[in-house]
Order: structure tokens, then sequence, then C-alpha cells
């Protein structure tokens, strides 16, 4: 079981409110990802559901019981930190075992425990080494290991991976989807990686400034963006945006299209500007067209074979059904 | 050809500081070592010549030796114990954010300033006088006989003296290390399930030994020294007399430098002995 119920939680430092009055569901057995920007609360959110902070008001349910003024050990969820926190001074072994060391188990049990855990994670020709001796993915696996021990309702990570270099992140963030599927455990997972987030995630909560801006799927949220904050935020590369007659034009303030959704020709189209870098990335190219109007180049997506050169004049067209339109206050219209 | 050069050139450049250092230990080390065979009475004629052997014999074969070296040991281990201990503690309760937490920090490591001299007379007379110091009012206040510290507990009082001054320098090193514990390490460890004892019995304290480590081994060094603390008080009375304080006590209350000489070389081989101990046992900590 793993059902968290966050309600009209606010959190403040002093006198600065991180997060104001905030409600959220999350179901048991969900892999939920907190995205958003630096610093716009998401570590500050997985803490106090953690219960390392407390909050300021509002009440936290798991469960169905108030675990508001529960302390974070009995709360049956295990944190996942990243900096990993392992303990340096212990082995492999002793640091997986301690959560179970603590809740008193014996020595038989707890070591039938960690070498399950170690061969789920490919850990067990390390249990007699220090975290010192390992490298960044295996004290990775190693911190896991100490939360899967422990059967916690729901695993909180806070951006794991984010000390671990591009192939190892991948890798890893295979692995965790892959426990996510095995253990079907709820999971809460922080990260500022958009693609993290599309990849890993059931349910994506997109944060900004301590503002739930969208919760929904990866699908949803890449389809219908609630709003221009979400539309730009998710999709890479970047949905562009355009204002004033662009958008007049289809009774909006602003209207976005991704990359994707933009078609290119040396010929003829709806808009005319001038390529300026062009990335080639094999399967697909990226231009970064100047448009007159448009104050940052636009994006388009293209496919790997494409003649076009710097300085060339191209001419893009949207995809009709692809546009999304925003209204004055950044708000989608339907 | 570059490193060649540039290695003879530090050895140069270093050569001042090594000279100086070498003489520095080298002429005292040498010149016990020669005054340790001699029969050197300076008030009763002076040099009387080589003896072997005789000095190193006498000088433990005396009454005073070994009762000297267990007091040494004494109040070695029981500073160590005491600045150790409520240093660890003292560093815990600093490392809490508290108000006004620079002056009390300041104000901790205050006694590490004052001499050694000045404090044990300040001990001595403000607090341990049977009749005046504070500790007399204070267990006259509460009915009590006063304790006549130096005399009845002067082992005690040499040791609590000493702590004292000591305190600051533990609380120091073991709260810069408490100060470089990562934080989420207590907190994985508070979510694992670890009460409040038990962080600090599998967190904390290890992650502290390196810096007992350091304090046990500096401090040992320097508390093999003490002399004005026992001088001052004491004055070696008591059962306080400690190697250094022998040695003392031969050379300028006996006048015989030669006796002294071969006690300082003793002295040598025993802080030795328990520097090679301590590196065994506390070593093991230091390249983890
Ligand atoms: N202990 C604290 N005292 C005061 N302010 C804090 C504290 N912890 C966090 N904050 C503030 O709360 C805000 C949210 O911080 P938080 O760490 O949750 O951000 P984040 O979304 O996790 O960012 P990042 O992606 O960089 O980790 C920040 O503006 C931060 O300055
Ligand atoms: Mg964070």
């Amino acid at each position: 079981m793993g059902q968290i119920t966050l309600n009209q939680i606010t959190k403040s430092f002093g006198d600065v409110q991180v997060i104001p009055p905030l409600d959220l569901q999350i179901n048991d057995g969900e892999f939920v990802v907190f995205v958003g920007p630096s610093g716009c609360g998401k570590s500050t959110l997985l803490r106090l559901i953690a219960g390392l902070e407390d909050v300021s008001s509002g009440a936290i349910d798991i469960d169905g019981t108030d675990a508001t003024e529960i302390p974070p050990a009995k709360r049956g969820l295990a944190m996942v930190f990243q900096s990993y926190a392992l303990y340096p001074h212990m082995s492999v072994r002793k640091n997986i075992a301690f959560p179970l060391r603590m809740a008193g188990l014996d020595k038989a049990a707890q070591d039938a425990k960690v070498d399950a855990a170690a061969k789920v994670l490919n850990l067990t020709d390390y249990l007699d080494r220090r975290p010192g001796q390992l490298s960044g993915g295996q004290r990775q696996r190693v911190a896991i290991g100490r939360a899967i021990v422990r059967e916690p309702a729901a695993f909180l990570f806070d951006e794991p991976l984010s000390n671990l270099d591009a192939a190892l992140r991948v890798n890893m963030r295979l692995e965790i989807s892959e426990l996510h599927q095995s253990l079907k455990t709820t999971m809460i997972y922080v990260t500022h990686d958009q693609v993290e987030a599309m990849t890993m995630a059931d349910k994506i909560v997109v944060l900004q400034a301590g503002v739930i801006e969208q919760v929904g799927s990866p699908l949803e949220l890449y389809h219908t963006p609630r709003n221009r904050f979400v539309a730009g935020f998710i999709g890479s590369p970047k949905m562009n945006f355009f204002m004033g007659a662009f958008a007049s034009e289809y009774n909006a303030a602003t209207i976005g299209v991704r990359p994707e959704h933009l078609s290119v020709s040396h010929t003829d189209g709806k808009w005319s500007g001038k390529v300026g870098v062009s990335e080639h990335l094999g399967s697909d190219t990226f231009l970064y067209v100047e448009v007159d109007g448009v104050s940052e180049p636009v994006t388009v997506r293209s496919t790997g074979e494409v003649g076009f050169r710097h300085g060339d004049t191209v001419h893009l067209t949207p995809d009709p059904d692809k546009i999304h339109r925003f209204d004055n206050q950044g708000l989608r219209i339907q | 050809m570059a490193t060649q050069h540039s290695r003879s050139a530090a050895r140069i450049m270093m050569a001042p500081a090594v000279v100086l250092l070498l003489g520095w230990m080298l002429v005292p080390l040498t010149m016990t070592l020669y005054f340790s065979f001699k029969k050197y009475l300076p008030l009763r004629g002076g040099d009387l010549g080589w003896v072997g052997f005789d000095n190193y014999v006498r000088f433990v074969s005396s009454s005073a030796f070994w009762p000297s070296v267990q007091t040494t040991l004494v109040i070695v281990g029981g500073v160590l114990l005491i600045t150790i201990i409520l240093g660890v503690l003292l560093s815990i309760l600093l490392d809490q954010p508290m108000w006004g937490q620079g002056i009390v920090r300041i104000l901790v490591i205050a006694p590490f300033f004052v001499m050694p001299t000045v404090s044990a007379l300040v001990w001595k007379n403000m607090f341990m006088d049977p009749v005046n110091g504070l500790f007399a009012h204070l267990w006259e206040a509460f009915g009590a006989q006063p304790v006549e510290w130096l005399s009845d507990a002067s082992l005690l009082s040499i040791i609590i003296i000493v702590s004292w001054q000591w305190l600051p320098f533990a609380t120091l090193i073991l709260l810069t290390a408490i100060q470089s514990l990562d934080s989420e390490q207590l907190e994985a460890a508070e979510m694992d399930g670890a009460p409040p004892l038990a962080r600090f019995g599998f967190i904390i304290l290890p992650h502290l030994s390196r810096a007992i480590t350091i304090v046990i081994l500096i401090q040992t060094i320097f508390l093999l020294a003490i002399f004005a603390e026992i001088f001052v008080t004491t004055g070696g009375a008591f059962g306080t007399r400690t190697l250094t304080y022998l040695i003392f006590q031969r050379v300028l209350e006996s006048q015989n430098v030669g006796l002294g000489s071969a006690g300082g070389v003793y002295a040598i081989i025993l802080a030795n002995i328990v520097a090679i101990f301590l590196m065994r046992i506390v070593g093991k900590n230091l390249d983890a």
C-alpha cells in the first residue's frame, strides 16, 4: 500500500512561503515525477512527505491515516538521496542492513534480505566493500538497496541520477523503471530533467514556485499543456511560441508549435525565415530559423538528411491540428 | 632537466630550515646523551668523569621512578578521557543552532589562550583553596567540610586543571569535524529508523574517529611534558611527581645533571613507546 494525499499543505522558511497551499493525490503503485525548474520547491515537497521537514499547515495522509505528526521513521517511506548518503565507514552489506538492524531483525533474516536485494541490484560481488570503493552507479544501487530492504509503502527519490554521467543515467533510469515494474510500489521521483520525467512517469507533477501547474500523464502534458509554462517545460527541444500577428490569426494571444510539428520547405510555406545554426544528430536535424517578428529562433525538427545550409531562406508551415493556443493569461484555449 | 634543476634548487632553499631544525633537535639530544654518561654535579665538584650506565641504573632503581611513570600515565590518560568525552559532547552542543553561538564559541576556546602557569594559579587560589576558594564556599553552602583539593585529591586536581586547559583544543577539532558531516547521512539514518542515540553511535562517532585520533596523538605529546601546572600547585608533592618533574628535581634540586639526563633519555623512550603504541591502535583510523 502506498497512497499519499496532501491536503492544503504549505511550507514557509521564516517569512518566505516556499510552498503555497497545495493539494495532491498519489495513488498506490503510481510512479509520480515532480519536475520543475531549480528552486521551485521539489525537494522541499519531497522532504515534507518524508517528514524531514514539518509542514507549516495542512495535512499529509498516508494510506488513510493522518501522518502529519508521525516521525519520518514511522511513515513507512524510504528515501534515496541525491548524494546517496551512504554510511562511509560501513561495508555495503552493513549499509543495506542498517534499517533492518534498527528494526531489530535477527542476523539471519537481515542477511537473507540483504542477499536478495543485492541479487536484484547486481551488488553481490561488492557486499564487503566500503562505499568509497564503488563507482557512482554502484553507490546509487546501494542507496536503492538500502531503501528496498525496508519494503516501504513508497520510495522517495531526490534527483538520484544527477551525479551520474549521461550513459549511466540512461541505464539507471531503465533499472529504476524496471524496479518499479517488479515491485509495483509507489514511487515519487524528483528531477529537473524532463526527459527522465517523460520516460519514467505514470504521472507528472509540474511545479513552478511551489505551485502545481499541471498534473497528468506524460502524453497528456505533451498534447494538452494547461498553460504556456507547462507547454514550454515539457518537450525537447522546447516548443516555439509566436505572438502578435502570428497568433491573432488563430484568435489567441500566443500560439505554440512544437519543433516536430513544423514542416520546412525551400519553396513555399506559411512563414519564411533564414536558417541559422543547424544541428545534425543523424536521426534528426534541428534547424534554428530566424523568422522576422519572432524574438527567438524558431526550432524545427526535420529528418536527418535535409540539405539546408546556413543563410538559406526557408518556409515553415505548422501542422494546423497541432497548434496550441493560449490567451493573454497564458492559459490554454480549447 | 627542469625537474632536476628545480629539485636541487628546492634542496638549497630548504637547507636552512632543515639545518635549523636538526640543530634544534640534535644539539640538546646529543648533550643529554653526553651528560647522561657522566657524573656531573655543578655545585659539588663539576665534571667528575665518565661513569658508563651508572646514572641509568640509579635513575631506575630509585624508589621515585616507577611511581612517577605511573603518575605520568594516569595524568595523561585521565586528561585524554575527560577532554575527549566532554569535547565530543560540547562540540555536538555547539553545533546546534542557538542564540549567541558566536560568543559562546569564543568563550569555549578562551581557556586555551591562558598560560598554563596562570591558569594553574587561578585554579589553585580561586577555586581549590580550602579556605577562600569557590569550591570551599560551595561545599560550605551545602554544609559539607571543604575538600583540601591539592593535598587530599592532588592527582585529580591536576587532571582537572589540565583538562580545563585542553578541553578547548579537543572541542575545536571535534567541532570542525562534526560540521563536515553530511547532514543527509543523518537524515538517511533517521529515515532508516535510527533513534538519536543510535545516530550518535553509528554515524556521528565513526565520523569523528579520525578527529579523535588526532586529538589523542597531539594531546599525548604535550601532556607527557606538563610541568608548570605541577610546579605552581603541588610542587610535585602528594603523589603528583611525573617523570618530567622527577627529572627537574634531579637536575635542579639535587644538582645532579648526569642523573637528570639519564632520566631525560628514559622520558624520550617512554614517549616513543607511547607514540608507537598509539600509532598502532589508532593509526588504522588515519588511513581509512
Ligand atoms: N532550509 C531552508 N531555509 C530557507 N529556505 C530554504 C530552505 N530550503 C529550501 N529553501 C528555499 O526553498 C526553495 C525551494 O527549494 P528546493 O530545495 O525545494 O528547490 P528544488 O526544486 O529542489 O531545486 P533544485 O532543482 O535546485 O534541487 C528555494 O528557493 C530555497 O531557497
Ligand atoms: Mg532539490
